[in-house]
C-alpha cells in the first residue's frame, strides 16, 4: 500500500483515493520538433528500478495534481511536491542522493537560475 | 411550481449506529481567492460563519462553511435560503475571480448518528479516524463514490455524496451498521 501526503490539503491518503498521472517533469515537444523528439515525449518513459518521480491527482480528496518523488523497489517515498514545480525542490534532491548516492538523478544535476535565487 | 424532493425522503436504518437521509439541503459552491477579505466577507455573510482553515468546518447553527480545496469552499444554509444567498454572493463578489454555483439538488445528505458510528464509517472509508479532528472536513471515498464527511456535534457525522449515487450510499451505509458487524464491542 502506497501512501503520500497531498501537499496542498495536507491529507495522508493511501493510494485508491489518489490517481496516477504518469511520469512527472517532461518536456513537452509539438509543432516544429522533430519527428524523433515527438515520439520520445509521447511514447518514451524512463520506468527506472529506483527512485522515479511521478504525477499524482488528489482525486477523491482536494482534486489538486502533485508529484510524488518515490523508489519503486521499496516503496519509500522521498517527498511530495505541488505540480505547479518545474523541477524538484533543491533540498529533496539533496536528500534523495544522500540516501540513493547511485540513483540516476542526472536531469537535474545542471544548476538553474532557481537554484541561484 | 413543483414541491422539492431530497433523494431519498425519510429513508432511515438502524442497526448499532442509526443511518438517516438527512432531507433537503441547501449547499453552495463557491471557488476563489480563500485570501480575499472581499470572499470572506461575502462568506459571513451568506453564513454567519469565518473562513475556515485548511480541511476545517466552521459551523453556525443551521449554517457552514466547509474547506473542500485551496480554492473551494462548500457553504451548507437551509435549502430555502440556498438560491438567494447565491444570488448575494455573485453579487457580493462582482470583480472578484470567483464562482458560485448552488449545488443543493445534486447533491444527497446522510446523518449517521450513535456512540459507534464511527465503526461503520471505518468500514467504508480509507481514512485514519483516529487521526480526524472534530472541527474537520474530509473529503474521501465512500467505498466506490466520492463523499465528505464531518461531525456536526461528536458522533453525529454528515456525509455528503453526488445525488446519482444516494440509493449506492444508503445501501452501503444500510448495511455497514448491520448488528453484530460492530469492530468492537
Ligand atoms: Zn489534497
Amino acid at each position: 500500500m502506497l501512501i503520500l501526503t497531498c501537499p496542498h490539503c495536507g491529507v495522508t491518503a493511501e493510494e485508491t483515493e489518489l490517481a496516477l498521472g504518469g511520469e512527472a517533469h517532461l518536456k513537452r515537444y509539438g509543432p516544429g520538433d522533430s519527428d524523433e523528439q515527438f515520439e520520445a515525449y509521447m511514447f518514451a518513459r524512463k520506468n527506472p528500478k529506483g527512485v522515479h518521480f511521478e504525477r499524482w491527482r488528489h482525486a477523491y480528496g482536494c482534486g489538486k495534481w502533485f508529484i510524488a518523488a518515490r523508489c519503486t523497489v521499496t516503496l519509500e517515498v522521498f517527498g511530495t511536491y505541488p505540480a505547479q514545480t518545474a523541477r524538484p525542490p533543491a533540498d529533496l534532491l539533496a536528500a534523495i542522493r544522500a540516501k540513493r548516492p547511485s540513483a540516476d538523478l542526472s536531469d537535474w544535476d545542471a544548476a538553474t537560475p532557481e537554484d541561484a535565487q | 411550481m413543483s414541491e422539492p424532493q431530497s433523494a431519498l425522503p425519510g429513508r432511515r436504518a438502524a442497526g448499532f449506529a442509526t443511518v438517516a437521509e438527512a432531507g433537503l439541503q441547501g449547499m453552495i459552491t463557491l471557488r476563489g481567492d480563500l485570501a480575499s477579505p472581499v470572499l470572506a466577507a461575502a462568506v459571513q455573510q451568506a453564513t454567519g460563519c469565518a473562513m475556515p482553515g485548511p480541511r476545517r468546518i466552521v459551523q453556525a447553527g443551521d449554517r457552514a462553511a466547509a474547506w473542500m480545496s485551496p480554492d473551494e469552499l462548500l457553504l451548507i444554509l437551509p435549502h430555502a435560503d440556498a438560491p438567494g444567498a447565491a444570488t448575494a454572493l455573485q453579487a457580493a463578489l462582482a470583480g472578484e475571480h470567483a464562482l458560485v454555483a448552488e449545488v443543493s439538488d445534486a447533491r444527497a445528505m446522510f446523518a449517521v448518528t450513535g456512540d459507534k458510528a464511527v465503526q461503520a464509517l471505518a468500514k467504508l472509508f480509507p481514512v485514519d479516524f483516529a487521526a480526524m479532528e472534530p472541527d474537520e472536513i474530509r473529503r474521501s471515498r465512500m467505498a466506490q463514490v466520492a463523499a465528505a464527511l464531518w461531525q456536526a456535534a461528536p458522533g453525529d457525522w454528515r456525509i455528503v455524496c453526488f445525488r446519482s449515487v444516494a440509493a449506492y450510499a444508503f445501501g452501503l451505509l444500510d448495511n455497514a451498521v448491520r448488528p453484530g458487524s460492530e469492530l468492537t464491542a
